[in-house]
């Protein structure tokens, strides 16, 4: 389970995270929706620890995230995730790429570490691509590796943020239907988008930001079918 | 006319000891080749995460070896070691000051190719669980490497032709070997162009190593 209590989050002199609370359960789907600067990829961030915060907590199955004590390296390994920009790394094949990780995080051999790389890369249709560099991808396949890659540790989390904005949008049908299918198979995952009727359809409940603050929380019919708040209905009307 | 052109007084004592200074020449390129890129390798790494109070220095510092010719350097450093007693031997102090050299040169390809990869890339290695040190040599160096390299060997190619100015605090080099005979032999287009050649076919390999990584990287972009 994700706690995140009364989340403050300053670059500089600008105030992004104004007091978030939220809780996330575990075979949970949960979008984080609103406009751009609304704080939802900065919340993202400070989940697995990526971005520091300067007031309140949040607690990854009862860890405190920002805490000194805590070992933020380990507690990633349960938290994948993947970001707007593919973030391939360019030196090394698609299956170096997943293997990485595996070898040198969690310390599996290298057959150990091939054959969980291949299953994911299976899992994702890119079985066919283990020996290509990154280069030679399409931005979905590129994306389809790096959900493959995160996977590949067997977190018990997901975070996506943002995963289909750099995609041509004949791209984005592939990279969604890849998160369609985690979230049938039960992953727990946050989901920063932009794609409405997708964060409707799997969502379980769906985050409104607004100027740093969770304006509307809610089952998808609600937010999108009747928003309580005048702000959340704007914006729903400004990008439907 | 052909006669009089290859009738030399090069004798094959001379070539040899000609051999002796590219060796030195070879020598004094490798310390400080050695020690200006691990130095530099530091300092790079230094400057390319390290805070502004301590950047401006270093930069700065940097800076006053990048700016002064090489040959004031040489001289300064040979008096400097007299004056305060250090038993070091000419070789060893142009060794020293072309390694610095080639660091205040180096710390900048290096700090380049790191802050080449995408900051983006570095947090997607972080995320998968990698610790900072882990980030550095499987995702950072690799990527920083490719952009680094031509510069390097650039650099690499430049030093080695820089020993020559440490013939000024009397060591014998390849260039140094080749006046003294020059100044018996009284031909020296003749031996220049000889000495010409060596350095061709010293930095030829380096060059050509160079290029050929290059293309293997091509392959994969």
């Amino acid at each position: 389970m994700i706690e995140i209590e009364n989340v403050h989050k300053h670059f500089s002199t600008l105030h992004v995270l104004r007091g978030v609370s939220l809780n996330v359960q575990k075979g949970e789907v949960l979008s984080m929706v609103g406009g751009s600067g609304s704080g939802k990829s900065t919340m993202l961030m400070c989940i697995n620890g990526l971005e520091p915060i300067q007031g309140g907590r949040i607690r990854v199955d009862s860890t405190d995230v920002h805490a000194k004590s805590t070992d933020l390296n380990k507690l990633r390994r349960k938290i994948g995730i993947v970001f707007q920009q593919w973030n391939a790394f360019p030196h090394l094949t698609v299956l170096e790429n997943v293997m990485l990780a595996l070898r040198k995080v969690l310390g599996k051999s290298k057959a150990e570490a091939e054959a969980i790389a291949v299953e994911q890369l299976k899992h994702v249709g890119l079985g066919e691509k283990l020996k290509a560099f990154p280069s030679r991808l399409s931005g979905g396949q590129q994306q389809r590796m790096a959900i493959a890659r995160a996977l590949a540790m067997s977190p018990d989390y997901m975070l996506f943020d943002e995963v289909t904005s750099a995609l041509d949008p004949q791209l984005v049908g592939e990279v969604l239907d890849t998160l369609r299918m985690l979230s049938q198979e039960g992953m727990t995952m946050i989901v920063v988008t932009h794609e409405m009727r997708f964060a409707r359809e799997v969502s379980d409940r769906v985050a409104f930001f607004r100027e740093g603050l969770i304006h509307e929380l809610g089952t998808p019919e609600q937010i999108f079918d009747s928003p309580q708040r005048s702000e959340t209905a704007d914006f729903l009307r400004s990008v439907l | 006319m052909m006669q009089t052109f290859f009738d030399t007084s090069l004798t094959l004592n001379d070539l040899r000891f000609m051999l002796k200074g590219a060796g030195v020449t070879i020598s004094i390129t490798f310390w400080a080749v050695l020690g200006g890129s691990i130095l530099g390798l530091l300092l790079g790494l230094g400057r390319a995460s390290a805070p502004w109070w301590l950047n401006g220095p270093i930069g700065f510092v940097l800076d006053i070896f990048r700016s002064v010719p090489l040959l004031i350097q040489f001289v300064l450093a040979n008096s400097f070691k007299s004056i305060i007693g250090l038993n070091w031997s000419a070789f060893t102090v142009g060794c020293v000051v072309l390694a610095i050299y080639t660091a205040s040169f180096c710390t900048e390809v290096v700090r380049a190719g790191i802050l080449a990869v995408p900051p983006t890339t570095r947090r997607a290695a972080r995320s998968l669980g990698m610790t900072w040190a882990q980030d550095l040599k499987e995702v950072v160096f690799p990527i920083a490497l490719r952009v680094a390299l031509p510069n390097w060997i650039g650099l690499t190619l430049g030093v080695m032709k820089d020993t020559a100015l440490i013939s000024w605090i009397g060591v014998v080099e390849l260039l140094r070997s080749s006046q003294i005979i020059v100044t018996r032999t009284q031909e020296p287009l003749f031996v220049l162009g000889i000495v010409g050649l060596a350095y061709f076919v010293l930095c030829f390999p380096i060059s050509r190593f160079g290029a050929r990584l290059e293309a293997r990287w091509r392959e994969n972009d």
